[in-house]
């Protein structure tokens, strides 16, 4: 479990909000099956959702997972 | 705030308001009367039940005033309620193990009791900080 510090994944969910409509974070809570406040967490870095998640909120926007979720590059590689 | 972190904020306070008058029954019986002699049995029961009930009403209140979006528990609800608990189950564990060994050391029940309950307010209340961090600062 993950809980010693928040994310290092970014995410484009308030701007692709905007580009889609003006879709508020309550409606696309509903879209997703979670709470508004959950998408203001994962907006602002403080929650990172879960792989399933991730990929319900890109099929929101009709857009590739790494267009919605962003990850620094070097933090990934095996060590 | 989401049902759940308010639901969470009710029964932080609730378990810290039951606890807290019992200590200062209790406590102020300790100071008069033999240990044993202490009527403690019912003041836990009575706060106890008054800690449920508080939690129950509390909740009804706090929603009256403050509705929520929706009641639904998501994944983030679901993983904050799971470090809280699995964080804090330390207390309780301490405490039952506390209470074995004054058993078995044949300490009169009060103590026995006592650090039992002792254990199951800090699984209460370090659960319920814990997760209103997480829901503050995230997981």
């Amino acid at each position: 479990m993950a809980v010693s510090k928040p994310t290092r994944i970014t995410n484009s969910i308030r701007s692709l909000r905007f580009a889609h409509g003006e879709m508020t974070q309550a409606q696309l809570a509903e879209r997703i099956g979670v709470t508004r406040q959950t998408i203001i967490a994962i907006e602002q870095g403080r929650y990172s959702p879960s792989l399933e998640m991730a990929f319900q909120i890109a099929q929101v926007f009709k857009m590739p997972l790494d267009e919605v979720f962003q990850y620094p590059d070097g933090e990934g590689g095996p060590r | 705030m989401s049902y759940e972190e308010k639901r969470t904020w009710v029964y932080l306070v609730a378990s810290t308001a039951a606890y807290a008058v019992y200590l200062a029954i209790v406590l102020g019986q300790v100071a008069s009367t033999a240990v044993a002699q202490v009527p403690y049995v019912s003041v836990l029961l009575w706060t106890t039940g008054a800690s449920i009930a508080g939690s129950i009403v509390g909740r009804v209140v706090v929603e009256t005033a403050s509705p929520s979006d929706s009641r639904r528990v998501d994944a983030r609800d679901k993983e904050i309620s799971r470090f809280g608990e699995y964080a804090s189950r330390w207390f309780v564990i301490a405490g039952a193990a506390a209470g074995l060994v004054m058993a078995m050391a044949k300490w009169d029940y009060f103590w026995i009791v006592n650090v039992i309950y002792l254990g199951f307010v800090l699984w209460a209340v370090v659960g319920s900080v814990l997760k209103l961090v997480a829901y503050r600062r995230g997981l």
